[in-house]
């Protein structure tokens, strides 16, 4: 090979790298002129890379989540017989010969130690089980339409306890555990935002428009709410509630209570804009075309700030799991059978329990991640909210 | 100034009453009325009551009347007289037991809203005039954490670590020996040695979103002309970035009083349950698990109002400080 063709290969790659990435700017500055407000939108997130990370860990929760009876090697409520407390299951790779092989677990087995008389789980590693992915077993329903009889993975041995982060108290997969209950922590926070949304755009609009004494109001309403600490009143609500209601009842009422307070920061925010819209030429047009206020408010005024009031919900999304989460450690929120993150939590409340099981506190893991995964999402939504600004 | 605290205490008016009608509201929101859960309660201990022994309990409260005159004779009761009905739970005034426990939590929440701005201003201000530095990212992402990390979990893991380093098991105020030992030097050493963790848990909820806010108003101020003046003008760095920029910057935490004091007493309530300490969280708990609901209505509005009045008080101790505020120039 000749020394003086390598520098002439490479230039004419460079230039051709170069003129490729100008007209990939080109191509896109051009579709730029004539993208939808979502496109713009969607443009200006994908810049934000840790937004962008963010976005997908939440996808896979919400996905394992939400198909836990797949994901999920167990249900939340079987029990291994004389496992209680057990430590997480260890995974091998490395075989007793010092092969590699598939990721396999041993079969733990409990013995008493006889000085201290507290029971052990020590490895029987006279026999691998290898983990498998869609292993077969009984046939359920997934979301309770769906008939299949896999699970994600597992041992193929159904009574070889596998046990990611452990087991509880009464022998229940921790694991497994966190995947249900995700269902009811991760979407609590959807539901009070709902209702966040629509009481906070309907009394800020109301306020913000029309003024005077209906916005004076509002506007003392919102002042005590805020000023108000939360966790007395959610207590105090959820202690109102009849014991004798059923998850589903319970769920929704919980959500009511995060929503009591959540919406004043959304009103204040639709009431600030609007202030400062109904006076613009659009409205005042909409209302020379004979518009009642109504329809001004909701199809005229508000759709001009929606993402905005967007980025403000994603932002309120995590206090909303939090709240959850704190209710049900305190006791009154969920109550068991049904599993939240703040239940499962509850186990881990004494210091005995965490200094000899810590793995009981995992669940807050998963809890913080959301949390902050959803702070990011909501980073990045606000820079990219308003993608006509020049910035 | 004078007429800026007349006109606070006077817009402070319609929020304590509209407290004091939720707190009223929450009394009467369970299904079974108070008197039923008092007597279900009695009759399980095996004390059977007579249909006029209810009765006149009915009367002492004046629960056969409407909810308006009800409202009316706890108010006036509380106003006139201080009480606020009986707990049946502890089977006292509900107004003894809150005084047992409030003190406690006064003391607990005032420390905890001082210990939140004596981290948070250092930081702030470290972490805007060394952006980017190694420090501020610190500092960032601990923030961030501390946003995600609920209280209780905090705590959770801080008397692990304490208790896996040292061994010693930070749970309540006092040590078990002092628990009901009159106060003593020793007695005040070992409160010293037990609070400094629950009040920093409770601290590091407001800390920081103080830091964000004092960072961004910082970094905005630090570049603006008079700064470049006062350091043209030769004066010593130190005191340059803390007598103007820091002035101006601080501001706009005076305004976050108002939501730091309700977090700060909502985080005492957890980690105090959390922690196993002697303030009204845990009274407000155990009332709300065994629906003792005048228990629970009256702490709710003993919390409720003394936030109101701390932030007024803020608020005023702040126009006093700052003359922009008292001359009306900036609204907090």
């Amino acid at each position: 090979m000749s020394t003086a063709s390598k520098p002439t290969f490479l230039t004419a790659l460079s230039e051709h790298y170069i003129r490729w990435k100008r007209e990939r700017s080109q191509r896109l500055q051009e579709r730029l002129y004539y993208a939808s407000q979502r496109e713009l939108v969607w443009h200006a997130f994908k810049k934000h890379r840790l937004a962008l990370v963010a976005l997908i860990i939440l996808t896979v929760l919400y996905t394992v989540s939400i198909g836990a009876d797949f994901f999920a090697p167990f249900s939340p409520l079987n029990r291994f017989q004389n496992f209680n407390d057990a430590p997480p299951t260890r995974i091998h790779l490395i075989t007793r010969e010092g092969k590699l092989s598939w990721p396999f677990v041993y079969q733990t087995v409990r013995v008493r130690n006889t000085e201290t008389f507290k029971y052990e789980y020590r490895e029987n590693t006279t026999h691998r089980h290898i983990i498998r992915l869609l292993v077969k077993t009984e046939p359920y329903k997934l979301l309770k339409v769906i008939p299949i009889q896999h699970k994600f993975f597992g041992l193929s041995d159904r009574h070889v306890p596998l046990l990611l982060f452990g087991s509880d108290r009464l022998g229940r997969d921790v694991f497994s555990r966190i995947l249900f209950a995700g269902r009811i922590s991760l979407f609590i926070g959807f539901g009070g935002v709902m209702v966040t949304f629509i009481l906070g755009s309907i009394l800020g609009g109301i306020s913000g428009y029309y003024g005077g004494l209906v916005d004076e109001i509002i506007q003392r309403i919102i002042e005590v709410l805020i000023s108000v600490p939360n966790i007395p009143i959610w207590i105090a609500l959820s202690a109102a509630l009849p014991r004798d209601w059923g998850t589903i009842k319970i769920y929704f009422a919980i959500t009511l209570i995060l929503a009591v307070r959540g919406w004043t920061g959304l009103a204040r925010v639709v009431r600030g804009r609007i202030i400062s819209l109904r006076e613009e030429e659009f409205a005042l047009a909409a209302k020379a075309a004979g518009a009642g206020d109504w329809r001004i408010i909701f199809t005229h005024l508000l759709p001009a700030f929606i993402s905005y009031l967007i980025v403000h919900i994603t932002l309120a999304i995590p206090g909303m799991i939090l709240g959850e989460t704190a209710l049900s450690f305190l006791g009154l929120g969920i109550k068991p059978p049904a599993v939240s993150w703040g239940t499962l939590l509850q186990d881990a409340q004494d210091i005995t329990v965490l200094a000899n099981y810590p793995w009981l506190l995992i669940p807050s893991l998963f809890v913080v991640l959301t949390i902050l995964m959803f702070n990011f999402v909501g980073d990045g939504l606000r820079d990219a909210a308003d993608p006509y600004a020049s910035r | 100034m004078t007429a800026l605290i007349i006109r606070r205490i006077i817009l402070i008016i319609p929020l304590l009453f509209i407290i004091s009608i939720i707190s009223f509201i929450i009394i009467l929101l369970p299904p079974g009325s108070y008197v039923e859960t008092y007597v279900e309660n009695l009759e399980r201990t095996g004390f059977l009551m007579d249909e006029s022994q209810i009765k006149a309990i009915y009367k002492q409260y004046g629960l056969d009347r409407p909810a308006v005159v009800q409202y009316i004779l706890w108010m006036s009761n509380f106003l006139l007289k201080g009480e606020m009905g009986r707990s049946f739970i502890y089977q006292k005034p509900v107004t003894e037991v809150i005084m047992e426990r409030l003190p406690m939590s006064m003391a607990v929440t005032l420390i905890s809203l001082a210990v939140t701005w004596l981290l948070a201003v250092p930081i702030g201000i470290y972490s805007a005039l060394r952006q980017y530095s190694i420090g501020d990212y610190v500092a960032t992402i601990i923030g961030f954490v501390g946003l995600a990390l609920p209280n209780f979990l905090l705590a959770l893991a801080l008397t692990y670590l304490v208790f896996a380093k040292t061994g010693h098991a930070v749970t309540g105020l006092f040590s078990i020996e002092y628990k009901d030992a009159p106060w003593t030097v020793d007695k005040l050493f070992d409160l010293l040695g037990n609070i400094w963790l629950p009040i920093l848990v409770i601290a590091s909820a407001g800390t920081a979103s103080l830091i964000r806010i004092l960072r961004a108003t910082l970094l905005d101020e630090k570049n603006k002309q008079y700064v470049t003046t006062a350091r043209a003008k030769g004066l010593p760095e130190h005191k340059l970035i803390l007598k103007y920029p820091v002035r101006v910057a601080i501001n706009p935490l005076i305004s976050t009083i108002g939501w730091t004091l309700p977090l700060i007493v909502s985080g005492e309530i957890i980690v105090s349950q959390t922690l196993g300490l002697e303030t009204l969280g845990p009274v407000l708990l155990s009332a709300a698990m065994g629906e003792d609901m005048f228990l629970v209505g009256s702490i709710v509005m003993i919390l409720s109002s003394l936030t109101v009045i701390g932030t007024l008080i803020s608020d005023i101790l702040l126009a006093w400080i700052d003359p922009r505020i008292r001359f009306d120039k900036v609204s907090i």
